[in-house]
């Protein structure tokens, strides 16, 4: 046969490993030193709503204290009902969550059936864990993952850490260096049954927050008119959300700021 | 040292070529047709294994013979476009390569190995409506021997080629609907089948390649979607 291959499973991550691991460097050379000249994205986060789960993140990239991108996505569909949103180096951050979309199509075609929700997040930490010699270098891929459970019907989230290890969260979470700034925001205003217009208002509050602590962190830049690229995971699919309904979420944000009122 | 038996190249061809096409003859046919909204592909299929699959965003697969042997090239194909679509762009996975691999790889068996794959498939490709040298679809067949062919309009392989094909050449024309087609379809699977024209939902399996969607244009019909399409 013209493919000799010997791979015979359903995984494309471990299909590219044993077969062509010419297009999986490895990065575990890498230099400590070298870090700050790698861009870096900085904060995304993740929250439940009423009818999923919603993921959202600014658009800055840095490289030390250079700005490397001012408009780089870190939210990524990465099936029909799931995103990941990346922190963390951004070339192997962004590379991971292009394996794990044709890794969820991969397995889906194989095997004729996807794979449950659990059974994605669980793959995305295995190769987390792969990458865990990398990361060690100042390669660190940290990412958020949600999606909504067919099955279970609701939205659901996952944190990673760096060896690969994976906490489900009940209700929200940020990650990335404005992560904490976000989380607080996100913390004081959230409810379990916020629609999808309250989500957006609160995350574009937090992402606000966050850019202003954090000088890494994008927020909404009206000057360029990039806005942050939040999406909705509901039993319909994933949505991206409108960007006028991001700006005028801002334009509210900045109102009450201006007025002297609190984030929410 | 005993000597072999001698036995010419031609007779040896010829007895695999009878030996794979026994084996395919006795199974049932698969129809792929091209409709107004891309191309519809219909298997005489009442088991849970099916014989239609994805293989990337625009290309389907279809084999009839052996499940295992079939089935095998199918996931082959998959991993063939998904790694493909990685190393490139997903624009760069196209049908044409993919018979062409699929020819290779299936004539290397068929003049290598004691016994050849006792199969056929079809490569349906739909066509793309953003570039305008990529608006039509195609359809090839690939045989047991690794002999390629490309098709318009409609393609048949397994089973009954001859009277399903002949089915087709009468009744076929340009522009159907999705409803007509797939009654097509039935109707011509019916014409090669032991059953006649018994044919209902649940001895079909029904797939499209959908022009109209986005990204990955492959579905698969449920039970219900094809008994309302056949009685629309």
């Amino acid at each position: 046969m013209i493919w000799r291959g010997n791979y015979q499973g359903s995984s494309f991550f471990e299909l590219l490993q044993a077969e062509h691991p010419q297009l999986m460097p490895d990065l575990s050379a890498w230099s400590e030193h070298a870090t700050g000249s790698v861009p870096h994205g900085t904060t995304v986060l993740a929250m439940r709503y009423e009818s999923g789960v919603m993921v959202a993140g600014d658009r800055l990239a840095t490289a030390g204290h250079s700005v490397a991108s001012r408009d780089v996505v870190k939210v990524f569909a990465t099936d029909s009902h799931s995103c990941m949103a990346i922190s963390g180096a951004a070339g192997p951050s962004i590379e991971m969550a292009r394996v794990l979309s044709v890794e969820l199509e991969h397995y889906e075609k194989i095997e004729g059936q996807a794979l449950e929700l659990d059974g994605k997040a669980n793959k995305l930490s295995q190769m987390i864990r792969q990458n865990l010699p990398a990361a060690m270098q100042g390669l660190a891929v940290v990412p958020l993952f949600a999606g909504f459970d067919i099955r279970r019907r609701n939205g659901r989230l996952w944190k990673f850490d760096i060896t690969g290890g994976r906490y489900e969260e009940a209700e929200f979470d940020a990650t990335g260096s404005g992560g904490l700034y976000a989380r607080e925001t996100i913390k004081q205003g959230w409810r379990p049954a916020m629609d999808q217009g309250a989500a957006t208002r609160l995350a574009v509050a937090a992402l606000t927050a966050a850019a202003d602590e954090d000088r890494a962190t994008g927020g909404v830049d009206l000057e360029r008119r990039i806005f942050p690229i939040v999406k909705f995971c509901s039993a319909e699919g994933v949505d991206d959300c409108p960007e006028q309904d991001i700006e005028a979420a801002y334009r509210e944000t900045l109102a009450r700021r201006t007025a002297g009122g609190s984030a929410e | 040292m005993s000597m072999p038996f001698y036995a010419s190249p031609e007779q040896i061809m010829a007895d695999k070529a009878e030996f794979a096409r026994k084996g395919i003859g006795r199974g049932k046919s698969i129809v792929a047709l091209e409709y107004d909204g891309g191309v519809l592909l219909v298997a005489e299929n009442s088991t849970s294994l099916s014989k239609v699959g994805e293989i990337y965003d625009r290309i389907a697969f279809a084999g009839v013979g052996k499940f295992s042997e079939f089935d095998q090239l199918r996931k082959l194909g998959v991993r063939f476009a998904d790694t493909k679509g990685y190393s490139y762009s997903r624009e760069d996975v196209g049908g044409q390569a993919l018979a062409n691999a699929y020819s290779q790889a299936i004539g290397e068996v068929f003049t290598r190995e004691m016994k050849p794959l006792e199969i056929e498939i079809i490569v349906a490709e739909v066509g793309d409506d953003r570039w305008e040298d990529h608006r039509k679809n195609s359809l090839y067949r690939v045989t047991f021997d690794g002999f390629i062919s490309d098709h318009s309009h409609y393609c048949v392989i397994g089973g009954n080629v001859a009277e399903v094909e002949g089915e087709l050449a009468n009744s076929y024309r340009e522009g159907l609907s999705a409803a007509d087609a797939i009654k097509l379809g039935r109707q011509a699977l019916s014409a090669g089948s032991e059953s006649g024209s018994s044919l209902d939902e649940g001895a079909l399996e029904v797939c499209i390649l959908d022009r109209g969607r986005e990204g990955r244009k492959f579905t698969r019909l449920s039970g219900e979607e094809v008994k309302s399409l056949l009685e629309a």
